[in-house]
């Protein structure tokens, strides 16, 4: 037995109906793709189900049964986000489409007319291990305000350079954006650290806790974030619900997004007022079963307990590790050490193209990402293209990651590489 | 699901021993395709002259399949006439996107037979046609050119 496994791993497993499918040759799912999407327990399905079969309405504005019982699941939802968050109040949870559109939203709200607004001679700062949608939403915004991007870039072993933080961060630094764990290196950023730093100049800091919300236990405040966004999916929750927290007086401070039902107070013809938060960036029937997925999906996760999730994880990605150091020519980027990283793990194997090294454990049953990642600069950092990621989860067991590697050296002798 | 009919011994051969690699000179067109879902990218020159195909040279980046895909397009196209190339390029694409249900005619795509199994992976024909289109989105630029 390794330590930190779940002990009730089998339990766990039990939970996901998905796990227990084998795919064409027989070969039952070894399902290493989690850093892209989740699994999703019955839970989390049946809640959803039932939502659906028995207490469908539009929320917050059907004035009968139905309608007040999909409000309370809706706005339940909402209260168990804040509470899986630690957020100090619930209006501080608004809900979006992904993480995506919940950076999106606030890269171009800081583009307008308001107390946060960048401007000419402003600078954004980003790092270059970024998820694109954590450096595309900031391109546009700079370019369309005359503010300068700036970045943090990469150690050899893949982490933050911080040792020039006091050129990159300045006065005239008004956003720092900054992922908390790396999707492609699996590293594990010191958020706080550069929080701190950057609250010194009066910057606001969004954390992108997409890969973090899922195996680190977070709490807002303690991280140091003005804003973090999450998406639902990767947190065994439903597609189509994205998480943007943020303090109440940054979010008060930045104007509306999207215009539209329910995120107003009144409308007249020459000009509207609009709701406090969190629905002044609600526009529109939100995702509404999504939420209350999302809802079930992170009281799972509470009641297994994100530190027992956390040091699963660790175990897992310490035995990957050591186990893909047995593949020959096999090189993985990022933190080696199993601590202080994620579990994303990618890698490269001298002679095999990654789409051809996923084809081959697709033959398997072995579902792996290959490709970039959505995270191209990082991959040029380090001088490739492409790379082929392993991504583990609290499912994960000892017995699949050693299918991967099987799957690995039988992958180079498809290949011929010691011919 | 037969991994065997993926890779064709021919398509491993031209992957690893690809053939008319490299940019060469002289050229009237240069195009730099992208396949943005993974990364995978071809800059490939065309050199055409008397309404024939006398070079294609390429430098790719790309999986086995893509790689032997842009090897066998060049030792199709080069020495055709334009529109003979065109025809064996229709050839190809029809073969590429049929699914698997395309009989492959070896009198026209030789070697490009091999691929009639990538049809068969629907996430693998976007890699066979990289180069495929990048050929076609040249030559038109080329004659373009001529023509101006």
């Amino acid at each position: 037995m390794i330590e930190g496994l779940l002990p009730e791993l089998e339990v766990i497993r039990k939970d996901f109906p998905i796990l227990e499918r084998t795919l064409a040759g027989g070969y039952p799912l070894v399902y290493l793709d989690s850093a892209n999407t989740s699994q999703k327990p019955q839970v989390v399905i049946d809640t959803m189900v039932d939502h659906l079969e028995r207490h469908n309405a539009n929320v917050a504005r059907a004035m009968h049964q139905l309608g007040a019982e999909a409000s309370e699941a809706f706005e339940a939802g909402r209260d168990k986000v804040a509470a899986f968050i630690k957020a100090p109040s619930r209006d501080e949870v608004i809900f979006t489409k992904n993480a995506s559109e919940a950076l999106n939203l606030v890269a171009n709200t800081l583009a307008w007319r308001g107390d946060l607004q960048v401007g000419e001679g402003d600078e954004v700062v980003i790092t270059e291990m970024e998820h694109h949608s954590n450096i595309v939403p900031w391109q546009l915004l700079t370019e369309r305000t005359g503010a300068t991007l700036r970045w943090f870039g990469l150690t050899d072993d893949g982490r933050l350079d911080l040792s020039n933080i006091d050129e990159l961060i300045t006065e005239r630094t008004k956003v720092v954006s900054l992922t908390w764990v790396s999707n492609m290196l699996g590293t594990i950023n010191p958020v706080r650290e550069i929080a701190d730093r950057a609250h010194q100049v009066g910057a606001i800091v969004v954390v992108d806790a997409s890969q973090a919300a899922p195996q680190l236990p977070v709490d807002v405040v303690a991280s140091g974030a003005d804003v973090l966004v999450f998406t639902g999916h990767k947190v065994v929750g439903p597609t189509g619900i994205g998480v943007l927290w943020g303090r109440r007086e940054v979010l008060e401070q930045l104007p509306p997004f999207l215009g539209g039902g329910e995120m107003i107070e009144t409308v007249r013809m020459e000009r509207s007022t609009y709701a406090g938060i969190p629905h002044k960036f609600e526009a529109g029937t939100p995702p509404i079963v999504e939420a209350v997925g999302l809802g079930a999906a992170v009281d799972y996760l509470d009641h297994v307990g994100m530190d027992a999730i956390h040091a699963h994880e660790q175990a897992i990605t310490a035995y990957a590790l050591e186990g893909l150091q047995t593949v020959p020519g096999l090189t993985v980027m990022g933190p080696l050490d199993a601590a202080s990283r994620g579990g994303a793990i990618s890698f490269e194997i001298a002679g095999v193209h990654p789409h051809d090294v996923a084809q081959v454990l697709d033959s398997r049953g072995i579902a792996v990402r290959a490709g970039h990642h959505c995270a191209k600069p990082a991959h040029a950092r380090f001088g490739v293209q492409s790379s082929t990621r392993m991504s583990s989860y609290l499912y994960t067991t000892p017995a699949e990651i050693d299918a991967l590697v099987e799957g690995l050296h039988h992958t180079r002798s498809y290949f011929k590489l010691d011919a | 699901m037969d991994l065997d009919s993926l890779y064709q011994e021919i398509i491993l051969d031209h992957y690893k021993h690809p053939h008319h690699a490299g940019l060469r000179d002289p050229f009237e067109a240069e195009v730099h395709h992208v396949n943005p879902t993974c990364g995978d990218e071809v800059t490939l020159r065309v050199h055409v002259a008397d309404g024939v195909v006398e070079d294609v040279s390429y430098d790719a980046l790309g999986c086995s399949i893509s790689q032997a895909s842009t090897s066998v397009m060049t030792d199709l196209l080069i020495g055709k006439s334009v529109d003979e190339a065109m025809t064996i390029h229709q050839t190809f694409l029809e073969l590429m996107q049929g699914k698997g249900q395309v009989e492959p005619d070896e009198d026209v795509l030789e070697d490009g037979i091999a691929f009639a199994g990538v049809a068969k992976f629907p996430a693998r024909v976007k890699c066979a046609l990289l180069s495929w289109m990048a050929w076609k989105d040249a030559t038109a630029q080329s004659l373009d050119k001529e023509k101006a």
